[in-house]
């Protein structure tokens, strides 16, 4: 029996970092990892960001980004020890036998050039096809990955179209010189689940039509198990499981996968609505200033004290909008925010001091939310000081109170955000919130930006919490296993409308919308052959229409 | 084209009102200051009669918008009015001494545009290593010394102790085109000098901007070599941000050719505005001013416009 | 803080102190008194002259001491003027936005179309050059460039979320400016201050070279270039030392400045 196709033995990856103030150091990033992958098969690299994920994958390619270089190890690509090619072999390697898909195919294409030219260059300048022959390759993918009007996009400027249609395009454009191997990295992380199903379904065929082997790169083991055979997982650079994926999903072995397997199946009982809601929204329509259509339309949803309403919908549906509307920043054109038993004025500035403390808000990016100049004391005290004029003492106890409310132990009050982890970032910008003693806080995606396991700490956390400190939380999403997670109710947005709006039972289940059904139905589930279902079911619906 | 056309008219008509503004900058700018300018120019000894004499010629009694717009009209139509010293014509006696200028400061960007894009090229390809350290090294000490320094530096050793170039550089018209090179040898080797690092460093800066961007690294993995990958990805994107740093530069010449023209003694613009902004000689000093403020603008358009012009997203609309 | 400094930042750093020290004390370190006539024309380095006379027999080591006090005195007051109506008009253009921040930025636009030396040039034909009008209007005339930059760095920070957070919070403008903006705009602007005051080193100097600057008998490096340029077609150097005193100043000022920058950059966290 021959080698298999690639062969990677104890692979060593090692870096260059500059940090701050300290003098340059060699760190090694990926420690000894091995497989093998045969054409025809398709190998799934999960982890968390700094997994090492995306760096083996560009290993098999002889190449590191930035100062990243192989510093040990063997990696065979078709019977070739790529580590003792030539730079003239690995130009050949490169682009034509093994060619890759990047995450974001917006900045992975030449704005000045049109697609269809750099679709077939790869395969022109391998002398693997004529200018006509890839033209016509590309146009047959195109074809077959569903692109429209396949025979004429090819014309367009990557501008020109959008941003589900250049990934497939991305696709084409590593399918097109008939490479051996294609490694996929996060090819559908900056997609929305709609768009992200097509754009999986799409790459799917594609490899099963040209038979080529595949690296899939993702941190989502739900989608990974739609198209994978087998599965490695990594974490920080180390292999901790390799198996096929049934045995990865149904029968994980170590520890770490089965959290990964189990990530966001938290159980939360739905509690019942109140007589007199915490937040009332009435017939809310807002449109930006300088622009002539209304981002939000007639807007009705009502939110009960100590419970959770999830705002669900994907980029461009206007529910981070609905959340600059409450708090004032966007002032609507119609309608009443009636709030703890008042009205809210739509203007923030004329808003009472108890107004602004009562109404908190999370960002999505606790990077970004903070003052990398003010310590973590100096941030969570400071509403202390403005609010109830904490001072000395009295404040630092409850600086204390509120860091071990999030679990965040001694020690912390003098470190800069810099200085933190992501997780531990946005469990101080909720103490912040916390501090405030809010009667609602507004939670604007605010596990989007972690890794799975993280974020899961997070919303535990938050439903902890909010039994404690008896607040309501206006969740907004695009994650519909978060809002399985935490919701009490659910309203769905669509172009700035609301098309679904109940308690967390009514609206997850049947019968759907056409909105709802689409987007329940593209969420990716953990479990093997679900992508062949939906789309088989799918495409029973149309052909019963 | 709609888009882009339409910046492209939007920005020429910035420019022109731009231009509008300057001119009532620089006219009323002279007149508005505090201190009275008649006194100014004949200075604290003059008698009231010379003083009564030059403000009449200087027009200060007339209705300051009457002057303007006077003055204005004769500018647009060529006659910039008569110089104070001398009483001589200004149009002509600028006539001869901008084409002076504009002949040196041709020759400066001839050497200097060409030689900074191959140098910035060479820093982004060698960048860290020696060559490219070499290059900001030095590009590094020629920016923190000025313009006028390194004429005498160059005059003191090209000039004086090698003799191998004049150390004034009179031209005139009977002079062929190779002795009139030779000539302004030292003037444009400071003109290029000074020019070149500002705009190595700048299109260096520019093309490692470009060079870091994914669709160079989607090209490296398609397996494209070094030269193909510049030439057919990185260079098209290039063009506006080079472009950009060139038309800066020549802007900066403007500048640089005025100092330079007085270490030389060259006959050109800039040794006429500073010879005349020490004698007073107001009319002389708004024409030039006028002037040199007129190409400047003119280049930084030229330069909006190009980035316009070269913008994919603008010249292919969805 | 100190003890992390590279060797670079080190030496522009000990440069920079010794050119401030040696213009503080000028008058005890400076061998003659600075317009004293103490020898011939143009001569030689000797013991007694150690970079020898200038053309009018004036010893040139105690020339060039007076004269780095006038350039650096003159280069330091501009930056100090061109850093405080520049770096408070931006702020207050960022924060304030609207019509004001139009008024201001369409002025600056204006003035910075017309090159800094001609629009000096054109000013200084109709005012008397004294040194108090040179600082006004190499101060008034660059504050456009600081202008510019400390606007464009508070609109990017009055963007980020913690600014948003602080005004959701109900916090007065003061805090905003003050608590929010200001630390984290620190650090570009020290930085531009370095690379501004090379500049005014070099303008004054240009100016006076071209005899519109500081006035003889008050000596400045650009006007020790004007004195001695004749020199130079005999072979004599001495209108060069200041090309070196120059240099070695704005050299060690940039090492300063990127030291800052690189420095400061650093600790601003995620935020890449």
């Amino acid at each position: 029996m021959s080698d298999p196709f690639v062969k990677v033995r104890d692979l060593r990856i090692g870096a260059t970092v500059y940090p701050p103030g300290e003098k340059p150091h060699d760190i090694e990033i990926v420690h000894g990892v091995s497989f093998d992958l045969e054409k025809g098969r398709v190998l799934g690299l999960i982890g968390e960001s700094g997994a090492g994920k995306s760096t083996i994958g560009l290993a098999t390619m002889a190449y590191g980004r930035g100062g990243v270089r192989i510093t040990g190890g063997e990696v065979w690509v078709n019977g070739r020890d790529i580590m003792q090619s030539s730079l003239g072999d690995l130009r050949r390697l490169r682009g034509g036998e093994v060619t890759y898909v990047s995450q974001s195919a917006a900045a992975s294409f030449n704005p000045a050039k049109r697609i269809m030219e750099q679709v077939t260059e790869a395969a022109i300048k391998q002398g693997k096809f004529s200018r006509h022959e890839a033209e016509q390759r590309a146009v047959y993918l195109f074809k077959k990955l569903g692109l429209p009007d396949p025979e004429h996009i090819g014309r367009r400027f990557p501008h020109q179209v959008s941003g589900g249609q250049l990934q497939r395009c991305m696709t084409a454009l590593a399918l097109c010189p008939e490479p051996d191997l294609v490694v996929f990295d996060e090819p559908t992380t900056a997609l929305d689940v709609t768009t992200q199903i097509e754009v999986l379904m799409a790459i799917k065929e594609a490899i099963a039509a040209t038979g080529v082997a595949a690296l899939y790169i993702t941190h989502d083991l739900a989608v990974v198990a739609q198209v994978s055979d087998d599965i490695m997982v990594l974490k920080t650079g180390d292999m901790v499981e390799y198996g096929t994926t049934d045995q990865i999903i149904n029968n994980p072995q170590e520890e770490y996968t089965q959290a990964l397997v189990s990530v966001r199946s938290i159980d939360h009982e739905e509690k019942q609505p109140s007589p007199s809601p915490a937040l009332k929204i009435e017939n809310v329509t807002a449109r930006y200033r300088g622009t002539n259509f209304d981002v939000l339309k007639n807007v009705n949803v009502e939110l009960h004290p100590g419970q959770t309403l999830a705002l669900v919908g994907e980029s461009g549906s206007g529910k981070s909008t609905l959340a600059r509307v409450i708090t004032g920043l966007l002032p609507q054109r119609v309608g009443r925010i009636h709030f703890a038993g008042r009205d809210l004025d739509p203007v923030m500035k004329n808003r009472s001091k108890e107004d602004l403390r009562e109404l908190q808000l999370i960002y999505q990016m606790a990077d970004t939310a903070m003052n990398p100049r003010q310590t973590v004391g100096t941030i969570i005290g400071r509403p202390l000081e403005f609010y109830f004029g904490l001072k000395g003492k009295e404040k630092q106890k409850r600086i204390q109170d509120l860091l071990d409310q999030i679990e965040l132990g001694e020690g912390f009050q003098d470190r800069y955000p810099a200085e933190l982890s992501g997780g531990q970032k946005q469990r101080v910008c909720i103490a912040r919130a916390l501090a405030a003693k809010p009667k609602m806080i507004i939670c604007d995606e605010v596990t989007s930006a972690l890794d799975p396991l993280v974020a899961d700490g997070i919303l535990k956390l938050l439903l902890d919490l909010q039994k404690i400190e008896d607040v309501a939380f206006l969740f907004i999403t695009h994650d519909l296993a978060t809002v399985k997670a935490i919701a009490d109710s659910v309203a769905v947005m669509y172009r700035g409308e609301v098309v679904r709006y109940g308690t967390k039972s009514d609206v997850l289940s049947p019968p759907f919308d056409d909105y709802t059904d689409l987007l329940l139905s593209s969420v990716p589930e953990m479990k093997l052959g679900w992508l062949e279902e939906v789309i088989a079911h799918r495409k029973m619906e149309s052909a019963g229409n | 084209m709609g888009p882009a056309l339409r910046l492209v008219v939007q920005r020429i008509a910035l420019g022109l009102l731009l231009l509008f503004l300057v001119s009532i900058l620089i006219f009323w700018g002279t007149l508005i200051l505090p201190g009275d300018v008649a006194q100014a120019i004949l200075g604290q000894s003059a008698t009231p009669e010379a003083l009564a004499n030059l403000r009449d010629e200087l027009g200060v009694n007339d209705p300051p918008l009457t002057r303007y717009f006077e003055w204005l009209g004769g500018v647009l139509s060529g006659d910039l009015g008569t110089a104070l010293t001398n009483g001589k014509d200004i149009a002509e006696s600028i006539g001869s001494r901008l084409e002076n200028t504009l002949f040196l400061a041709f020759w400066a960007a001839v050497i200097a545009v060409p030689l900074a894009i191959l140098l910035g090229l060479l820093a982004v390809r060698y960048r860290d290593r020696w060559p490219d350290k070499l290059i900001s090294g030095v590009t590094l000490s020629t920016i923190s010394i000025p313009e006028f320094l390194i004429g005498y530096v160059l005059m003191y050793f090209v000039g004086v102790k090698l003799g191998w170039a004049p150390t004034v550089s009179m031209i005139h018209d009977g002079m062929n085109l190779g002795q009139k090179l030779h000539s302004i040898a030292l003037p444009v080797a400071v003109l290029t000098l000074v020019v070149l690092a500002h705009m190595m460093r700048m299109t260096r800066a520019a093309i490692l901007n470009v060079m870091q961007s994914p669709y160079i690294e989607t090209a490296d993995l398609k397996g494209l070599t070094k030269f193909n990958i510049i030439w057919k990805h990185a260079f098209p994107n290039s063009i506006s941000p080079v472009v950009n740093v060139v038309m800066l530069n020549l802007a900066y010449l403007v500048v640089g050719v005025v100092v330079v023209e007085v270490v030389f003694t060259y006959p050109g613009m800039g040794q006429y505005l500073v010879d005349h902004v020490s004698k007073r000689d107001l009319p002389v000093v708004q024409a030039c001013g006028l002037i040199f403020a007129a190409v400047y603008i003119t280049l930084n358009m030229i330069a909006d416009v190009v980035s316009i012009l070269s913008n994919p997203k603008l010249r292919h609309p969805k | 803080m100190i003890k992390n400094m590279p060797l670079s930042a080190m030496i522009g750093l000990f440069f920079v102190c010794l050119y401030f020290a040696m213009a503080i004390f000028a008058p005890w370190l400076a061998p003659y008194g600075m317009a004293e006539v103490v020898g011939d024309v143009w001569e030689p380095s000797s013991a007694a002259h150690w970079l020898g006379t200038d053309n009018i027999g004036r010893d040139l080591l105690t020339r060039m001491i007076y004269g780095g006090q006038t350039t650096i005195y003159i280069a330091t007051a501009a930056t100090i003027l061109s850093f405080t109506m520049g770096s408070v008009l931006g702020f207050l253009a960022a924060v304030l936005g609207g019509w004001a921040d139009q008024l201001l930025s369409r002025s600056v636009d204006l003035v910075m179309s017309i090159p800094s030396l001609i629009l000096a040039l054109v000013i200084l034909s109709v005012m008397p050059v004294t040194v108090p009008i040179l600082i006004v209007v190499m101060g008034v005339l660059d504050s456009t460039r600081v202008f510019r930059l400390a606007r464009a760095v508070a609109v990017d920070i009055n963007a980020m979320e913690f600014v948003e957070a602080a005004t959701l919070r109900g916090e007065g403008r003061g805090w905003v400016i003050f608590r929010e903006i200001l630390p984290n705009a620190l650090s570009p602007l020290v930085a531009e201050m370095g690379l501004r005051f090379i500049f005014a080193v070099l303008f004054i100097s240009t100016l006076s070279f071209l005899g519109l600057g500081v006035q003889p008998p008050l000596a400045d490096w650009g006007g020790i270039v004007k004195e001695n340029k004749d020199g130079i077609v005999y072979g004599i150097g001495a209108a060069l030392y200041p090309a070196v005193a120059i240099a070695t100043l704005a050299i060690s000022v940039n090492l300063v400045a990127d030291w800052i920058l690189n420095r400061t950059t650093s600790l601003k966290g995620g935020r890449g």
